[in-house]
């Protein structure tokens, strides 16, 4: 049982009744931790769009609407569950788990506080801490894409399914991104143990990631990550206002209600990584008494993750939804090349100044070369007999229509 | 092109709406104040000596464009006439729900008889109680419309109802501006009338003020005039409470 004693102190003697107790616990408070702020976060988020909007917002039910959530849960649960006859009926009763797992799995890793001392043990404030946790964050990022996937093939419907095709192109485009700016975290950390990349943060806001990788890492992070949620500006997958449902249009009852939960706990969870990678999670000034030393931390890990996710509704009310093609554009042609660009330099720093320095021209002169070929292929000529359409963009309309006039009018 | 600096502009606007007061009312608790020309449910209006003004022609039938009224005139009775002309509407029906409140009864009647309220909250549970007969429809000794039990009456409201309420502003006629084209001789009498585009009017009598107080909620900020703006406004929006809150606690 020593590999477990690596990354986790509570394994230092061996296993017991309790430290499986703990273990236990942690568990089952950590999943009630998820549910309630999972329940918050919506309301939180209707309540703070509809101020934004100059509505009131829910309101009826509890005291400033606050039950709303489980009202709607409730009348979800208790709808028709539906299963269309051309649907693969297994893969679509799998599907929704298949979201709903890996965000209760990946909530599990965030360190939520420092740690405690329960029964003579010393406790992480952590659900699991695995020597490769940040591995399993992209692993769970992945499965999830695989759970919106399935969920628009197996409908047996062609629109879930043109929509997860969007959907899962747009979640992997953006996962290549998202690997590079936590690649860049982990050389600078040494460790994919995520309670290391934390300790390793914890010594006043100059080690904070945030300002120790230049911020460039954490802004495509964010981007990234807001892109991998599907949230807006990158919601073209359920785009409620444009289209019916998205992959989830032939959903109901309750596994419709796993989509909707399990969105808002990626959130939740997100925003609790973006702190731990960045934001030195919970790390903070704290008081030297005995019990305020393990719930300053926690309150400070609260706060910062409350404000990241008050920054994706802020995003949701402000920023208009991006065009497919504008999506993949910022995906592919900037985040990727940017953030790969960054690591190289954050690479080069980390072996001496001097590489550093040769490793930030040489990315430089990539970007220039770039930025060359992308404004060729911007402005490439197309002839009548090209086959091919502009490139960067689509003739609208209009264009075509003026075109059309113009040769008439020759 | 936008001012790619202003990027977060957007963000700023945002943000600042947080601390804005909410153009929502929460319906059933709090009302707004209704349009001064609002279209409500109708009236059937009185000379002042309680003679009826209806006489019967039909002509408010004639023009409904959902055929929703429906008019038989007779005769009046030599000895005890009804309206002062030769007929009267001795059948008056409206079925309400297939009126579209547009008023053109009002326009067409040659009388003033027929006039619209801003009473809308009004609703039936079957459909033979949507058509009101003449016996609803008529207004009272005092000139005013009854008050039918499950219609939502507002405080102050029936004073509201007068032939002064046209359909359109008079005919769109800039010659008609501030002209007063009828009135019911009897009830809440001769009112102002409004200004139209000339922009003259007086707010207090066309009672249109109430509603200027609660627009500026749905300005721009710069739009907003000073008093109902950020603490001043608030100030002023706690004073304007302040005397029903001590009548509350009186009583």
């Amino acid at each position: 049982m020593n590999w477990l004693a690596i990354t986790d102190p509570l394994f230092d003697h061996g296993v017991d009744w309790a430290v499986i107790i703990i273990v236990v616990i942690k568990c089952l408070v950590g999943l009630g931790l998820l549910m309630t702020s999972v329940i918050l976060m919506i309301w939180f988020e209707r309540k703070a769009i509809s101020d934004m909007q100059s509505r009131i917002g829910p309101q009826r039910w509890g005291p400033f609407g606050l039950l709303q959530t489980l009202a709607d849960g409730l009348k979800l649960i208790l709808k028709e569950d539906l299963i269309p006859s051309e649907a693969d009926r297994t893969v679509f009763k799998l599907a929704p788990f298949l979201v709903l797992v890996p965000a209760i799995i990946t909530f599990g890793l965030v360190p939520i506080g420092g740690e405690m001392t329960i029964a003579g043990h010393k406790v992480l404030l952590q659900i699991a801490n695995p020597p490769m946790g940040i591995l399993l964050l992209l692993a769970m990022s992945g499965i999830s894409v695989y759970g919106v996937m399935l969920a628009g093939w197996s409908s047996g419907s062609k629109y879930p399914l043109l929509s997860s095709v969007r959907a899962s192109a747009q979640m992997i485009s953006y996962e290549a991104a998202l690997g590079m700016t936590i690649v860049t975290v982990v050389l600078v950390t040494g460790s994919l143990s995520v309670h290391t990349i934390v300790t390793s943060q914890a010594h006043g806001i100059w080690h904070w990631n945030l300002i120790r990788l230049g911020v460039v890492p954490f802004v495509v992070f964010v981007i990234a990550i807001t892109a991998e949620l599907n949230r807006p500006p990158f919601d073209v997958v359920e785009a409620e206002s444009e289209l019916v449902g998205g992959f989830h249009t032939e959903y109901s009852s309750f596994r419709f209600a796993i989509f909707f939960l399990a969105e808002y706990m990626n959130t939740i969870t997100m925003s609790a990584i973006i702190v731990t990678l960045f934001l030195g999670g919970p790390a903070g000034w704290a008081p030297n008494v005995a019990h305020l030393k393990w719930l300053f931390p926690i309150a400070w890990f609260l706060l910062k993750t409350i404000g990241f996710a008050f920054c994706y509704i802020w995003f949701r009310a402000s920023l208009p939804r991006f065009r497919y093609d504008q999506l993949m554009d910022l995906g592919w042609k900037r985040l990727i090349p940017l953030s790969l660009g960054w690591m190289l330099i954050v690479a080069g720093f980390l072996i001496a100044k001097g590489w550093g320095f040769l490793m930030a021209a040489l990315v430089l002169l990539a970007y220039s070369v770039l930025g060359r070929a992308f404004e060729l292929g911007q402005t490439r000529e197309v002839g009548a007999d090209s086959v091919l359409p502009i490139v960067g963009g689509r003739p609208l309309p209009g264009e075509v229509l003026r075109s059309m006039t113009d040769e008439e009018g020759d | 092109m936008a001012n790619p600096l202003n990027f977060f502009g957007g963000f700023k606007l945002t943000f600042q709406h947080l601390s804005r007061p909410t153009v929502t009312t929460s319906y059933p608790k709090a009302k707004r104040p209704k349009q001064p020309r609002q279209h409500g449910r109708h009236v059937l209006n009185r000379y002042e000596d309680g003679m009826e003004k209806c006489i019967g022609c039909e002509l408010c039938a004639g023009v409904c464009p959902v055929n929703c009224i429906y008019v038989r005139g007779l005769d009046n009775p030599p000895d005890h006439p009804v309206s002062p002309g030769e007929r009267y509407g001795y059948i008056y029906e409206i079925n309400y729900l297939r009126c579209i409140h547009c008023d053109l009864c009002v326009e067409a009647c040659p009388t003033q008889a027929i006039t619209e309220s801003k009473m809308f909250e009004f609703s039936f549970t079957n459909r033979a109680d949507a058509i009101y007969t003449k016996s609803e429809l008529l207004v009272d000794d005092q000139g005013f419309p009854q008050r039918l039990p499950w219609e939502d009456w507002r405080e102050g409201e029936a004073a509201m109802t007068g032939g002064w309420m046209r359909a359109t502003s008079p005919n769109g006629d800039a010659a008609y501006e501030g002209v007063v084209q009828w009135t019911a001789d009897l009830g809440a009498g001769v009112r102002a009338a409004e200004a139209g585009q000339s922009g003259v009017r007086d707010d207090e009598a066309t009672g249109s003020k109430q509603l200027r107080n609660i627009f500026p909620k749905h300005f721009e900020p710069e739009d907003v005039p000073l008093q109902f703006r950020g603490l001043q406004g608030r100030l002023n929006e706690a004073r304007a409470k302040m005397p029903t809150r001590r009548r509350k606690a009186k009583s």
